[in-house]
């Protein structure tokens, strides 16, 4: 099956992932590149997006797979999907085989941490700190309730950067599947353990995904 | 740092319908722009962009050189919340400016419960919200849609009114600010010669004298105003503009499709029934444009739905040459067609049939009332044969589930017609039994009743409305003799209802009873979530209005009425004559089998009505 990688930024982080995918449906249709449909009562375009994006997130590595009813090039599928898709949302390149979702392991994110005041020059080492303990617990927010979750295990690398005097950065590289950490929970371990550094706002960033040698994954 | 609108849209709920960035919106260079359009819908960006008018009549202004119309919807309580706190004025989606930058703001009103959402709107942009507190150019504010057919509630907020299909008129009125804002005419000229256009009603250019019964004892034209204002209408629509490049949402909204509109007006005179009447009279559309325009709006879309609208789709002539064409392109595509508004005829059930090939949907009916005698003093023509044999040959093709619709309150209605409800339902259950092929999945009979509003235009503009205890009892007499397990029974709540009848045929003293309620924090009263009846019974009595003046009363038939200065085509003395008949019995043959003479034709110079 057919995939391709793509980019979420801007305002487009606010459509949902579900939303998406009809945005992608239409796409497809628009761009004269119709999509094969499942079986079934009632038959649906066959799309799929790997690790559902939480609403507000922007990624520069979202993966879409898809079946066309006749075959056409990568470059030509590439050219005319984003010419038929809406600011924000751009194909960054089509490849014909996808390798095996289940080797997907690792992501890279980025948070901006942002203050409405003015933040101290070592802060980012009482956060770089935190990561550094044997073991972090975080409440995460479940189907059934919340559970109480350490985090390190499922942290690879990390690094916290000071940005200008209200803003700080998170760089993470960690595991995104089985088990998945939520790099929101990263902001929650701020939250809870450093209460006077809680940001007034965050901005979340996919950068980039890998398998579990840390070879990019496509 | 993220701007504080960005940091907002991250807190509330479904932060897409507040970006714009859609598919298929115009922007435009600010430096080519003379005119800027709000274009506000009063109510959220899920209902609003399903509307086929504000669609319409976005493509007429974009398409004017030097104009650019932008769209705004009303926020939902999470939104409005953040941005009374963060003084944040409710801005439009193509460009994100603040509405109270624009050159006009334009409403389009479909459902007098939006009236509070147009006040907050105007508030929530800064905008103020009497139209004697808005001086010069700035900010106009005017209105169309079915309310502006009796715009009196809103006289007092709103400019002025476009009466009737807009295509035209709006081009005119925009070139026409165009024109006072370059030669910097003041408001009172720009009112004035706006008012010269056909279809434009300036309610300041009235004066409304009242009775001491609280009756109308005059309304006066000032300054030369015309006596009445007779709305517009698209004579040919095969040369009307129609949106093919339609904005596709990034976020689902309640109809999330392409739409066609077979014909306009109904040639069916349900006497209940604002639409039917005020709609005429009866113009169509050729099914061989029709289909062009699926097709291209389809293409520009990626739409895999489309739905063909009307006021009675099976009244459209061209209906078998649009379906024979359009159904093999639509099942090719993958894209289904729906055709909603479908009689109960032979034709109908073959189409309903052959739609089927492409999605099973349920089967509709609005009996509206119970008995064949209230069904003919409403001049609805759908006989029980009719529901009950359709209803058995869709039972034996599988299907399972029916849905009627009823009206409580009806004029001359009495318990022996509520209790028909429960019978018809029986025989549509009784049908199944004999009919079904499958009857281990069950039968589920949706019912729902509806509280009659009386509403202006109609044969039944004058009629009393059902005191909202009395509706309650119908309501109970009837739940009481549904014994099924296979019967959902739904019924509005009459609040509403209520509340709806008084705005329908209410006249100016009701705008400071808006006006106060939505101080009182009434908005977004079309939905449940936010409805609150307390918020408009305390503005009522705050504003010392009764309600009953304009629902249980009843108006006399040579009072004035508050819309005699609306002319929507369709004649008094035809009105008049249709509710004698119905308090007889009688039923008007719809306009094919010939032209009752509702009056409607005068509007038509260049083409014939085509009932």
């Amino acid at each position: 099956m057919p995939r391709a990688l793509f980019e979420k930024l801007g305002n487009a982080r606010y459509i949902s992932h579900l939303d998406l995918m009809r945005v992608f449906q239409r796409a497809f249709k628009r761009a004269g590149l119709p999509l094969t449909h499942t079986q079934g009562f009632n038959p649906r375009p066959s799309v799929s997006i790997a690790l559902p994006l939480s609403l507000g997130v922007e990624s520069r590595c979202e993966l879409l797979d898809f079946e066309l009813e006749h075959p056409c090039s990568c470059d030509e599928i590439c050219g005319r999907l984003n010419a038929a898709l809406i600011d924000g949302v751009h194909i960054r390149g089509v490849y014909e085989q996808g390798q095996k979702l289940k080797g997907l392991a690792l992501l890279q994110s980025r948070l901006v941490l942002e203050y409405d005041r003015q933040i101290p020059d070592d802060v980012y080492e009482q956060i770089q700190n935190l990561f550094f303990q044997p073991e972090l617990i975080v409440e995460k927010k479940g189907k059934n309730g919340i559970t109480q979750q350490d985090i390190i295990p499922m942290i690879r690398r990390l690094s916290v950067k000071r940005l200008t005097g209200e803003e700080l950065e998170i760089s993470a590289l960690h595991s995104c599947q089985n088990p998945s950490l939520n790099p929101m929970q990263l902001v929650a371990a701020v939250t809870k353990y450093l209460p006077e550094l809680a940001p007034d706002y965050v901005r979340c960033f996919r950068e980039e995904i890998y398998d579990a040698n840390e070879t990019i994954f496509r | 740092m993220t701007e504080l609108k960005q940091r907002i849209l991250t807190a509330v709920q479904k932060p897409a319908r507040y970006t714009g960035g859609e598919w298929g919106e115009v922007k435009k260079n600010l430096s080519d722009v003379r005119v800027r359009v709000a274009f506000c819908f009063p109510d959220t960006y899920e209902i609003g962009m399903s509307n086929l008018g504000m669609r319409i009549l976005y493509g007429v202004m974009n398409r004017m050189d030097g104009i650019w119309c932008e769209r705004v919807f009303a926020p939902w309580g999470d939104m409005e919340a953040e941005m009374r706190k963060n003084h944040l004025p409710l801005w439009a989606l193509e460009s994100q400016n603040p509405v109270r930058d624009f050159d006009m703001i334009a409403f389009t009103i479909g459902y007098e419960m939006a009236y509070s959402n147009i006040l907050n709107m105007l508030d929530l942009a800064g905008v103020p919200l009497h139209a004697k507190d808005r001086v010069g150019l700035k900010n106009i504010v005017f209105a169309g849609g079915v309310c502006a057919f009796n715009p009196e509630p809103l006289a007092e907020f709103i400019d002025f009114f476009s009466l009737g299909e807009g295509e035209d008129s709006t081009v005119e009125i925009v070139s026409l600010y165009d024109r006072a804002k370059a030669e910097d005419w003041d408001k009172d000229t720009f009112l004035k010669e706006v008012a010269k256009i056909p279809g434009v009603y300036v309610p300041s250019f009235y004066r409304h004298e009242y009775n001491e019964d609280g009756t109308l004892k005059a309304i006066v034209p000032l300054d030369g105003a015309p006596e009445t204002v007779t709305k517009r209408i698209i004579e040919d629509l095969d040369s009307a503009y129609f949106p093919t490049e339609m904005i596709v949402p990034s976020t689902e909204i309640v109809h999330d499709r392409a739409n066609l509109e077979a014909f306009r007006g109904c040639i069916r005179g349900c006497r209940f029934c604002q639409a039917g009447f005020s709609c005429r009279p009866v113009r169509k559309k050729s099914p061989e444009v029709l289909y062009r325009q699926a097709v291209q709006t389809l293409e520009h879309s990626g739409n895999n739905e489309i739905t063909v609208s009307s006021l009675s789709t099976s009244d459209y002539r061209g209906l078998k040459e649009l379906t024979d064409q359009l159904i093999p392109y639509c099942s090719e595509n993958k894209v289904n067609l729906s055709v909603p508004s479908l009689r109960a005829d032979n034709f109908s059930r073959e189409l309903m049939e052959k739609l089927q090939t492409v999605r099973k949907s349920g089967l509709t009916f609005a009996p509206e009332a119970g008995t064949q005698r209230l069904r003919d003093v409403i001049n609805k023509n759908l006989t029980e044969e009719e529901i009950l044999n359709t209803c058995s040959q869709a039972f034996s093709g599988g299907w399972n589930n029916v849905k009627l619709y009823f009206m409580l309150g009806l004029p001359t209605e009495t318990d022996e017609d509520v209790l028909g409800i429960a019978e018809l339902v029986y025989k549509v259950i009784q049908a199944w039994k004999e009919n079904a092929v499958n009857k281990k999945r069950g039968l589920r009979v949706h019912v729902a009743t509806a509280y009659f509003v009386p509403k202006p235009h109609t044969p039944f503009q004058w009629e009393k409305q059902i005191t909202p205890q009395e509706y309650l009892r119908r309501c109970r007499l009837l739940k009481s003799h549904f014994y099924s397990k296979s019967i959902v029974y739904d019924y509005h709540s009459p609040d509403l209802s209520r509340l709806e009848a008084v705005f329908a045929r209410g006249d100016r003293r009701l705008g400071p009873v808006i006006e106060t309620a939505v101080k009182n924090g009434a908005r977004l009263d079309g939905w449940d979530e936010y409805f609150n009846y307390a918020k408009w019974y305390d503005a009522f009595r705050q504003c010392g209005v009764d309600e009953d003046f304009y629902t249980t009363r009843g108006y006399g038939e040579e009072e004035i009425l508050p819309w005699d200065t609306i002319d929507v085509g369709v004649s008094k003395a035809f009105l008049k004559r249709e509710r004698r008949r119905a308090y007889d019995g009688q039923v008007t043959p719809d306009c094919r089998h010939g032209c009752a003479g509702c009056g409607a034709n005068r509007l038509l110079q260049e083409v014939v009505c085509d009932a």
